[in-house]
């Protein structure tokens, strides 16, 4: 009859492409507020739920760039699958560190790690198995290959900005970050 | 101050000396408007655009327009702080700002002009360019990869230096500074820390060695307010028509 509606929590689903983890670190970093945050949020696939694959979901938040096939087929699922996709930290949004290979030829690189790096062990060659994702010649933020509806920069950006972020957004207005809060390093 | 000496900058009068720009009038006042090529010690360049106004209904750049009665000046608007968020961004992806790794960070003028007008997102796609750096110089490093294009060190180098270091050569999106020796390295010039221009960057460009990341985050220089509160630092040095002549 009338008995009160259960409140519907938004369903978010988070990883890290080429990224280090240091945004998911730094998003555990709002410490009790994450308790807080699951009154109005649950989440789907995730490091913190070792869900495999991302399901319908009200927001996609993506650490790191695009640095090899795999990341481009996952970016690709949170985009169909999320109706709010945001960039988190600085490789996400401008490549950051792994992009500092860009002016490199890959196949330098490869070679300079698996066949002339001194101290190898004999006969060790580049990698080369099916189930290694191909790493692409250049490292890509996202929006160069999904469409992103919100961007966060920092490296990482602080718990404290990841918290202004999201309540903005669950308060469904535009995030307002404000001095000290938008970081670029 | 004579009373027929005011303009209007969004809503507000500003006085100014004749032959003051509008930006150095603004400043004064206590009125910040973004800029990168313009610097309180030498002659307005108008490069950057970053400084770019509406006056009487028409965009100008405030470093190189002079200051005259009656003007009305649109500098805090939806429309104007748009297209500088967009020159930023330009900025952003023509080069490679790693703010992360960078020296200059939490000292840099672009990053702080990022950060006044909200630049979350660089938008375009990135160029990555390749600039190898010229560490050749016992003192100072050159990165070029975070260069703007502003001359700041050139005007230095030769205003003030009497040096000639620096200078811009190519066309387009290949401009690019150079240096001013036979062999293009630092090395072979007369380049010396003290130099004024070795002071102007308001990037990570030209750097001294052996002191990278001496201030704490949370003392370095912007980390106190955003660049607008910074403002007093950036009012002429000198009055009339533009600083250094």
């Amino acid at each position: 009859m009338n008995a009160p509606r259960k409140p519907v929590k938004l369903r978010v689903a988070t990883t890290s492409l080429a990224g280090c983890f240091g945004c998911h670190m730094s998003f555990l970093d709002i410490d009790e507020r994450l308790l807080e945050l699951l009154e109005f949020i649950e989440f789907d696939r995730s490091p913190l739920t070792d869900i495999k694959h991302c399901g319908p979901c009200d927001i996609g938040i993506i650490e790191g760039g695009v640095c090899n096939a795999e990341n481009v087929h996952v970016l690709r699922e949170f985009r169909a699958n999320c109706k709010i996709l945001i960039a988190l930290g600085a490789c996400a949004v401008n490549g950051g560190l792994p992009a500092q290979r860009n002016h490199l030829d890959l196949r330098d690189i490869l070679a300079a790690v698996y066949v002339t790096e001194e101290g190898l062990v004999q006969g060790t060659q580049i990698p080369n198995d099916l189930e290694l994702p191909l790493p692409l010649n250049h490292v890509h933020p996202i929006h160069e290959v999904v469409n992103i509806d919100y961007f966060l920069p920092g490296c990482p950006p602080s718990g404290d900005a990841i918290w202004k972020f999201l309540t903005d957004l669950l308060a469904g207005h535009t995030p307002r970050l404000g001095h000290g809060l938008i970081r670029y390093d | 101050m004579s009373e027929t000496n005011t303009f209007i900058l969004d809503d507000q009068e500003i006085p100014f000396t004749p032959g003051q720009s509008v930006m150095q009038a603004a400043l004064s006042a206590g009125v910040f408007i973004p800029h990168l090529c313009y610097h309180p010690e030498f002659r307005p360049h108008g490069s950057c655009k970053l400084c770019t106004v509406k006056i009487n209904g028409r965009p100008a750049t405030s470093c190189t327009t002079p200051a005259a009665h009656g003007m009305e000046v649109e500098s805090n608007t939806p429309e104007i702080l748009d297209k500088r968020r967009t020159l930023v961004q330009m900025l952003l992806i023509e080069g490679n700002h790693f703010c992360p790794s960078c020296e200059k960070s939490g000292f840099c003028k672009l990053q702080a002009l990022g950060y006044e007008l909200g630049v979350m997102t660089p938008r375009f796609n990135l160029m990555y360019p390749t600039r190898p750096v010229d560490a050749s110089h016992p003192d100072v490093l050159l990165d070029f990869n975070r260069c703007i294009l502003c001359e700041l060190c050139i005007r230095a180098s030769t205003e003030v230096d009497g040096k000639f270091v620096f200078a811009l050569s190519g066309r387009g999106i290949k401009k690019h500074l150079v240096v001013n020796a036979e062999s293009g390295r630092l090395a072979d010039t007369n380049f010396s820390l003290t130099d004024k221009a070795a002071q102007v960057c308001p990037v990570g460009v030209i750097l001294p060695k052996r002191m990278g990341f001496a201030v704490p985050i949370g003392q370095r220089h912007f980390d106190d307010a955003p660049i607008s509160a910074h403002v007093d630092e950036f009012k002429p040095v000198m009055p009339g028509p533009g600083g250094r002549s």
